[in-house]
């Protein structure tokens, strides 16, 4: 719809920093997604992958460097409804009941004031959004009631609702049961053909290996690696002769006990002898 | 009936109960979303301390006590919002200081009789002057007002905090706004409910109304209908027996919460054995997956095999032939 001769990136990070309070958990982060990309954003847990969309979203402490969205510095980005945030589905509170339409309607609400009711616009980008992740027929049923992968999808179908240019996903596939993360693969393969601009924090690649066009992997709060899905395994191929890298996708590394290890060796030790 | 209409001072009752039954619910099922239910308790003990200084300074005790509980729900969500752990601490002391601090001024001040501090504890219905009663309207109808216009803002807000900041919602204000509401319906339901029995007329409604609704909207007139009912009934019937007013409401509202519950009890029951399962295949019926899908009372069974498979929580359901008597989840539906 905008018309520009060179579109700025999506997301363009200059050695930002993130972290909450003293704590640096993402430093010196070079990143630039653009429009029509696929990313993944792997690692394993406690790696910062969360952290470093969170800190794009501005939901965690930008603690340096440089982040702009569509062009715009972080600070003065009011455009929220561009960006569609999924965020891992135990953010919602199931304490009262609402219906799936119910929470795919909050997507709608950064697009008018607070004083405007519904549109039948807003209506029918509702039941599209619902329709796209493959739940129309389900639209009046509870959200408590579905599988955890479905929930998935209601949370993104709420991201499209706000007719974002760029998903960013927390961890969609995580915890989900085979039937339903096929649907829920099948949902973003299609966004993708329908050229849906996402970044999928993931940590497995395995669910979304079709649809994904680009790798980018942390550790320890860098990126280390950063390349197209052949490049990823061609990379992967290399390491897999050293020793256990943690760019397996299906199996997810513990964080090496760094200080904890040597005290446990000396315990085994005594242990033993 | 027309008896009890024909004294003023019934019929200021029943107002003042038709307003509390109306806002204490409607702002009440917004705080158990948030898992706040005990928060209303707090500042009505806070709010004591207000009606204390009312009574000493001569001022209206109704907008003292609404300065008060407005105070206390600010500094809530403030101390809640700031994250620290200590914070639990903090709200213990506000809420208790409070509460003593309304005893000993109420005790001390010259109209202060052990009567007068127990209506403003527990409700009575001789306590609403006319003068209240104007002040009362206005306060219920902001809190009708701004509640149904923002009621799906603040749902978003109370939903899902996370995904509300990142769309850039101002979640802090509506939290504030939404702490302001409760005070404001806090003194609205002192003289029918009482400040320490607020908090039940805000939760209980809505608990029974989550075992009748399907939907956050239908919830909503559930329990407003329920409080409404529960307000009004109460203060009826403390006129009957002769008993104070907040505890006849908060027993009523009780008393229909225990109904709903057997009745829903009895309805799970009947729906567990009409309930047979399907077998497990590892596909998910939808618009896409082939099988025609056949409407079937509220909802879309799809044909699998010559079987009719309907999607329930996790898995699918035998609906089996159309003709099935399926009672219980038609009784359900209604």
């Amino acid at each position: 719809m905008r018309v520009s001769s060179d579109p700025p990136p999506l997301i363009e990070l200059r050695s930002a920093s993130f972290g909450y309070g003293e704590r640096r958990v993402v430093s010196d982060v070079d990143l630039t997604v653009e429009r029509g990309e696929v990313l993944a954003l792997l690692g394993p847990n406690g790696c910062g992958k969360s952290t470093l969309v969170r800190g794009v979203l501005g939901l965690v402490e930008q603690q340096g460097g440089e982040v702009r969205l569509f062009g715009v510095p972080r600070e003065r980005f009011r455009d929220y409804t561009r960006v569609g945030y999924v965020p891992q589905h135990h953010s919602l509170s199931a304490s009262v009941r609402a219906t799936i339409t119910e929470v795919v309607e909050v997507g709608r609400l950064p697009h008018r004031p607070w004083w405007k009711p519904q549109s039948r616009l807003d209506r029918d980008v509702v039941r599209e959004a619902i329709a796209a992740v493959g739940l129309a027929d389900r639209a009046h049923e509870e959200v408590a009631r579905l599988s955890g992968g479905q929930q998935r999808r209601v949370l993104i179908a709420r991201a499209l609702a706000g007719r974002p240019d760029v998903l960013v996903m927390d961890e969609p596939t995580a915890g989900v049961d085979t039937a339903s993360s096929e649907a829920l693969a099948q949902v973003l393969e299609r966004l993708a053909a329908e050229g849906t601009s996402m970044v999928v924090v993931t940590h497995e690649l395995e669910a979304l290996r079709d649809v994904v066009s680009r790798v980018v992997c942390m550790e320890s709060g860098r990126v280390d690696f950063d390349g197209t899905t052949a490049q990823y395994a061609a990379h992967q191929a290399a390491h897999d002769h050293g020793s256990s890298h943690h760019h397996d996708p299906t199996y997810d590394a513990p964080p090496e006990p760094v200080i904890g290890a040597p005290l446990d060796r000396t315990h085994t030790g005594g242990s033993g002898g | 009936m027309g008896e009890i209409l024909a004294l003023e001072f019934m019929r200021q009752a029943l107002v003042a109960a038709l307003f509390a039954g109306v806002a204490a619910p409607l702002v009440g099922v917004f705080l158990v979303q948030r898992r706040m239910s005990l928060i209303g308790d707090g500042m009505g003990h806070v709010a004591l301390a207000g009606v204390a200084v009312g009574i000493l300074t001569g001022q209206q005790p109704v907008l003292t006590a609404l300065a008060a509980a407005v105070f206390a729900g600010v500094a809530i969500e403030l101390i809640r919002a700031s994250g620290r752990t200590s914070g639990d601490i903090a709200l213990a002391i506000m809420f208790y200081g409070g509460i003593a601090l309304g005893v000993v001024l109420i005790a001390r001040s010259s109209a202060g009789t052990p009567a007068n501090l127990t209506a403003y504890l527990f409700g009575a219905i001789l306590t609403t002057s006319s003068g209240d009663i104007a002040v009362l309207a206005v306060l219920a109808a902001v809190v009708l007002v701004v509640t149904l216009m923002l009621r799906q803002r603040f749902f978003a807000v109370a939903n899902d905090e996370e995904y509300a900041r990142a769309a850039g919602m101002p979640v802090l204000g509506y939290n504030l706004l939404l702490a302001v509401l409760t005070a404001v319906t806090i003194v609205v339901s002192m003289r029918a409910v009482g400040l320490l029995l607020i908090s039940a007329l805000m939760i209980i409604p809505n608990a029974t109304a989550q075992l009748l609704a399907r939907s956050f909207r239908s919830s909503l007139w559930w329990a407003v209908g329920i409080g409404v009912a529960s307000s009004v009934g109460g203060v009826l019937l403390s006129y009957e027996v002769e008993t104070p007013s907040g505890g006849t409401i908060v027993l009523v509202a009780i008393a229909a919460f225990l109904a709903v519950s057997a009745a829903a009890m009895v309805r799970d029951r009947l729906r567990r054995a009409v309930h047979a399962r399907a077998e497990t295949h590892d596909h998910e019926h939808g618009p896409d997956c082939g099988h025609e899908a056949v409407a079937h009372e509220d909802h879309v069974d799809y044909l699998h095999d010559g079987h009719l498979h309907a999607a329930h929580e996790g898995h699918y359901d035998e609906h089996g032939g159309h003709a099935e008597p399926d009672a219980a989840a038609g009784a359900e539906a209604r």
